[in-house]
């Protein structure tokens, strides 16, 4: 019988290598259709109007002079008179039309009018929020090495005790630190086309979610969810914010029932980027003590931010970040903001709370003056989970490909040339990465054609091509062999692409399905060849006896003993349920940025960035690599770029255009060096989920390695030219 | 955008015939980079487009007795490789700096020059002055004006050729309103602050167009320096364009345009006043830039533009005279 487990490191055929992404030429050469490409015969478009305010009362809604319009097929208002709308770009309307210019003109007629109400939209003014009400207690959590302490006066007691005691021996620094609000900013906007067959829909959505949605459709459609299919062969950007039917996707539908015909709505850009999701802040105040060796005694923070009108900050469970000193207290407070709520954004919470808790960490080397590899080093002890030594070896990987030890200097004491000065900046991150619930059908032809499906998708991933290495490996075939099939919500239940769960959720699914495939066609075969089933073994497109190349059949001579009838299994994995030494949870993570800083415009350039990731077992480097080279860029988008910016007035999102919203080209990354660490031990572990943890580090990174150019902290990312010459400019 | 009215004039007089003589009602479409984001957010709404670009007049560089003549549609691209150009490095460094291949190739020279201001209170529908300044005095303002924005108008003109045209001494060829007038207008003298919504940022009246751009040859020394948040397409946040008369090492004359700083590009009296009779080393430059900005009147979030204001203006002096800026 075939063997489930994964082949030992270094003896598997096609797991670990490098091939091309199966619909690598699809996309490139734009064959493959995304959700925005499908424009059925007859179809009609629609768009949405946003509220203008940030926050009114509507007094006045009428859609109908948008009827008049020729061209205009329908129009509904989604909100009614009285109702009250709490950020600007709310969908308020919505009209359908033949043509663009129809309904651009149809929405440009929509009676709409409004009371204004009080605007909030700053979440980084803490004292400004609790003065307009607009503050909540999120949590508060205190840890102490001494645990007979428990009055919050004697804590305060101890906590102003432990921080005179570093004061004294070693570094205590108040720092004041934060992170602003960004969106996912998907590519291809949220939306979806939908048409009706009779009583049956068929939505093509836009969405990392394809299992999981039809029934969201469903519902408020007030149909059965198996009268709904999800189809989405490809997807351009989700990052958390595509998992849902969403609200107008479902008017999408409606629309379409109501005019008989197929119906297109994608949001606009600015609509976009005003709804379907953002990225929560994060600002700290912290008092951090160390003793002189760098090693944190004690933490006693602050926190605050924003995730829109649901107002909760970053959770406190993550501060600070990957380490927890022996005496710590955290408080989290929440700013209710009139901005839509947040979604799930690539490593919810991690990569901010990583960014305004390791640059203090990093500024304790600042005041120090010790090495911040070492002050990194010797607080390892104290990590959160239990990787240490994965963090020790891959910091000594880091910092040989970053020449760190040679290009290392004290904070602020580098050499200039001209106004321009060098740094370089760590920092360390973790996450989990266990895999999705996950089935699949394996089915093998008796003229030796092999497809797989399940109802996944590729947000990215390269999630076809993982499933075809992955029973490719199984079946003893090459890659090209097989055929895949994902994006239908009418194939085997796979779960949402979250949480860096779905490598590992396809892999478990179909190498079950394809091993127990295989016995069936080894049962098959084993008569002929006077063996045994367990004696034989499928290599390189044969069926034949272990070892012995001339006892043996090619695939399709095996297939054809199946007669007309080809073998279907199920490949079958049920998170916190099957038992697997396939996957596995948790990995770690080092990133080291080297920058340089023109002191005079504040412009910060990307030398180098360095990032060292493990993942357990890694199926194929390429798309390793390219997840990682995907996460820095993001990351260095978040440290030097992109932003919200709120009108304070009006809450107007001032900057929700591709034009104004700020992010690196591929001439702001600098060069950047991916090592993916696999030694024995990580293989050993099955796979573990990838897509999250590599874009958690990089602001805190560059953040430091700023500081370590400059020898001042710019305190809120991005680092724009003016936060960072306003930091020059108040520490002169 | 909503529906409207395209022409395709084939000549001048073809086209002033098609353009109205009120704002709003006709629209000229050369690239389009800048005019279609307008219309597709309904900022501008015109009932009918003059696509200027099929009039064959107004393609190419060539060479004039006393400078050199460039067609208003030309594809900035065009412009770059144009040999004829080689000596006016502050116009190539210009159009380099908007490394967009596509905005190059797309974008014409008289689009450049023309195109909307991006102020977002404007581009997100409050109007071109944004409540008579209102919204961007008391919201955020950060890219907005450091110079001449006492007055309604506080945003910057967006172009980043004209400061090194202007530097350069160009003119532009305007014909209309009536079909045979036409008319020189030196470029420093063809924008303006608007006092209302009614009126744009240049001199032209709705039913005039540019249709060439004349550089004369006077023999300077220039540079363009943007001070740029990274190496994408973006506007610069603050920019200068310098062109010197450099005689035995000394500066015989000097024009210094700042640009991003002002509803027009600025020419700086008080830097070419620092440096006129000196010889341009770091500290000249550093004097004049300082000079550049001494009466910036930054608005609540932009300070720290005349900080970039004054690094570009020694930046592009000293790029001018063929020294290392120091930075970036």
């Amino acid at each position: 019988m075939a063997d489930m487990n994964w082949p030992k490191q270094g003896t598997a055929a096609v797991l670990g290598a490098t091939p091309d992404r199966i619909d690598g030429i699809a996309k490139a050469t734009g064959a493959a259709k995304y959700t925005y490409d499908i424009t059925p015969d007859k179809m009609l478009l629609a768009r949405a109007l946003g509220c203008p305010h940030g926050h009114c009362q509507i007094t006045a809604i009428d859609v109908s002079p948008a009827l008049q319009v020729p061209g205009v097929v329908a129009a509904r208002a989604l909100k009614n008179v009285g109702a009250q709308v709490n950020w600007e770009g709310d969908l308020v309307a919505v009209v359908v039309g033949e043509t663009e210019g129809a309904v651009a003109e149809g929405l440009k007629e929509i009676k709409f009018a409004f009371n204004p109400l009080d605007v909030w939209v700053d979440d980084s003014d803490l004292a400004g929020a609790e003065k307009a009400g607009r503050t909540q207690g999120a949590g508060d959590n205190t840890k102490l090495d001494n645990k007979d302490i428990k009055k919050p006066e004697e804590q305060d007691a101890e906590f102003k005790r432990l921080l005179d005691e570093c004061k004294k021996d070693g570094a205590v620094v108040e720092g004041e630190y934060g992170i602003h609000v960004i969106t996912h900013m998907c590519l291809e906007p949220h939306g979806s086309t939908c048409e009706w067959e009779g009583d049956k829909l068929t939505a093509h959505l836009s969405t990392q979610n394809v299992s999981g949605t039809a029934g969201q459709f469903a519902t408020p459609l007030q149909i059965a969810a198996t009268d709904v299919t999800v189809h989405c062969d490809y997807v351009g950007g989700g990052f958390g914010s595509k998992f849902g039917a969403d609200s107008w996707g479902v008017v999408c539908a409606q629309l379409a029932k109501e005019t008989g015909r197929p119906v297109k709505l994608m949001l606009d850009r600015d609509l976009e980027l005003k709804n379907a999701g953002t990225r929560p802040s994060g600002f700290i105040q912290v008092k951090i003590g160390a003793n002189k060796e760098g090693v944190v005694q004690v933490w006693d923070s602050k926190h605050w931010g924003t995730s829109g009108i649901q107002g909760g900050p970053v959770t406190q469970g993550v501060i600070p970040y990957v380490f927890d000193p022996p005496n710590r207290r955290r408080k989290s407070i929440g700013i209710n903001t009139n901005a839509a709520g947040a979604r799930a954004w690539r490593a919810p919470n991690h990569p901010q709370a990583c960014a305004i808790t390791q640059v203090a960490y990093d500024d304790i080397a600042r005041a120090l003056g010790i090495d911040s590899y070492d002050v990194f080093l010797r607080n390892l002890p104290t990590v959160t989970n239990n990787k240490a030594e994965v963090y020790k070896a891959e910091m000594e990987i880091a910092a040989k490909l970053m020449d760190w030890r040679k290009k290392w200097h004290p904070h602020g004491k580098g050499p200039a040339k001209g106004s321009v000065v060098t740094g370089l900046g760590m920092a360390i991150h973790t996450w989990g990465g266990a895999p999705h619930s996950s089935t699949c059908t394996v089915k093998i032809h008796p003229d030796g054609a092999v497809e797989t499906f399940l109802g996944s998708q590729d947000l990215g991933t390269g999630t076809r091509t993982v499933i075809a290495m992955v029973v490719a490996e199984t079946l003893g075939l090459p890659v090209d062999a097989i055929s895949v099939n994902i994006g239908s919500s009418k194939y085997p239940t796979s779960g949402s692409s979250g949480g860096s769960t779905t490598v590992g959720g396809v892999s478990e699914s179909n190498r079950r399905g394809a091993t127990d495939a295989l016995n069936l066609l080894l049962a098959k075969v084993a008569p002929k060849l006077d063996a045994q089933p367990e004696d034989l073994e499928a290599v390189k497109g044969r069926i034949q006896v272990k070892g012995n190349t001339a006892k043996g059949l090619s695939w399709k001579e095996a297939c054809g003993l199946l007669g007309m009838t080809p073998i279907e299994v199920q490949g079958n994995f049920q998170r916190g349920v099957t038992q697997t030494n396939l996957s596995s949870n948790g990995v770690a993570g080092v990133q080291m940025a080297e920058v340089a800083v023109d002191r005079e415009t504040g412009v910060v350039k990307m030398l180098k960035f360095v990032a060292v990731q493990d993942m357990g077992l890694i199926i194929n480097r390429k798309l390793a690599a390219s997840q990682i080279y995907g996460a820095v860029i993001m990351g260095i988008a978040a440290a030097l770029y992109e932003e919200r910016i709120m009108d304070p007035t009006t809450g107007k999102f001032l900057n929700a255009e591709l034009a104004d919203y700020k992010l690196p080209r591929l001439g702001d990354t600098g060069q950047i060096v991916v090592e993916l660490y696999e030694p024995e031990s990580e293989y050993n572990r099955g796979v573990v989920g990838l897509g999250e943890p590599p874009v958690i580090a990089p602001p805190a990174a560059i953040a430091n390695a700023v500081c370590n150019a400059l020898g001042v902290r710019v305190g809120t990312l991005p680092m724009t030219p003016k936060r960072v010459l306003d930091a020059i400019a108040k520490a002169k | 955008m909503k529906n409207f009215e395209y022409a395709v004039p084939r000549t001048e007089a073809e086209a002033l015939g098609l353009l109205s003589r009120e704002w709003g009602e006709t629209e000229i479409l050369a690239g389009g980079t800048d005019l279609v984001g307008l219309m597709k957010k309904m900022i501008v709404t015109p009932d009918r487009v003059v696509n200027i670009k099929e009039i064959p007049t107004l393609r190419g560089v060539s060479e004039t007795a006393d400078g050199i003549l460039i067609g208003a549609v030309t594809p900035l691209d065009e412009v770059l490789d144009s040999p004829l150009l080689d000596d006016f490095p502050a116009v190539k460094q210009a159009i380099r700096g908007i490394s967009s291949i596509q905005l190059q190739a797309q974008g014409t020279i008289g689009g450049e020059l023309c195109q909307r201001p991006q102020c977002w209170y404007y581009r997100n529908g409050g109007g071109l002055l944004a409540d008579r300044g209102k919204l961007v005095a008391s919201g955020d303002n950060r890219y907005h004006a450091i110079f001449n924005n006492s007055g309604p108008a506080k945003f910057v003109h967006p172009s980043r050729l004209a400061p090194a045209l202007i530097a350069l001494g160009a003119a532009v060829r305007v014909i209309g309103p009536k079909q045979d007038q036409e008319s020189l207008v030196p470029l420093a003298e063809f924008y303006r602050v608007p006092r209302d919504d009614n009126q744009r940022e240049t001199v032209l009246a709705p039913s005039q167009l540019v249709t060439h751009v004349y550089v004369p040859w006077l023999n300077l020394h220039s540079a363009t320096y943007e001070v740029r948040h990274g190496e994408g397409p973006d506007y610069p946040l603050a920019a200068a364009a310098a062109a010197l008369e450099i005689s035995g090492g000394v500066v015989r004359e000097a024009r210094i345009v700042l640009g991003h700083v002002a509803p027009t590009p600025l020419v700086s009296g008080d830097a070419r006043n620092a440096l006129v009779g000196r010889s341009v080393d770091a500290n000249t430059a550093e004097s004049a830039g300082a000079a550049a900005v001494a009466h910036a009147t930054p608005l609540s979030h932009n300070g720290y533009k005349a900080q970039l204001a004054k690094t570009a203006v020694k930046r592009a002096i000293l790029l001018a005279a063929g020294l290392e800026t120091g930075g970036f």
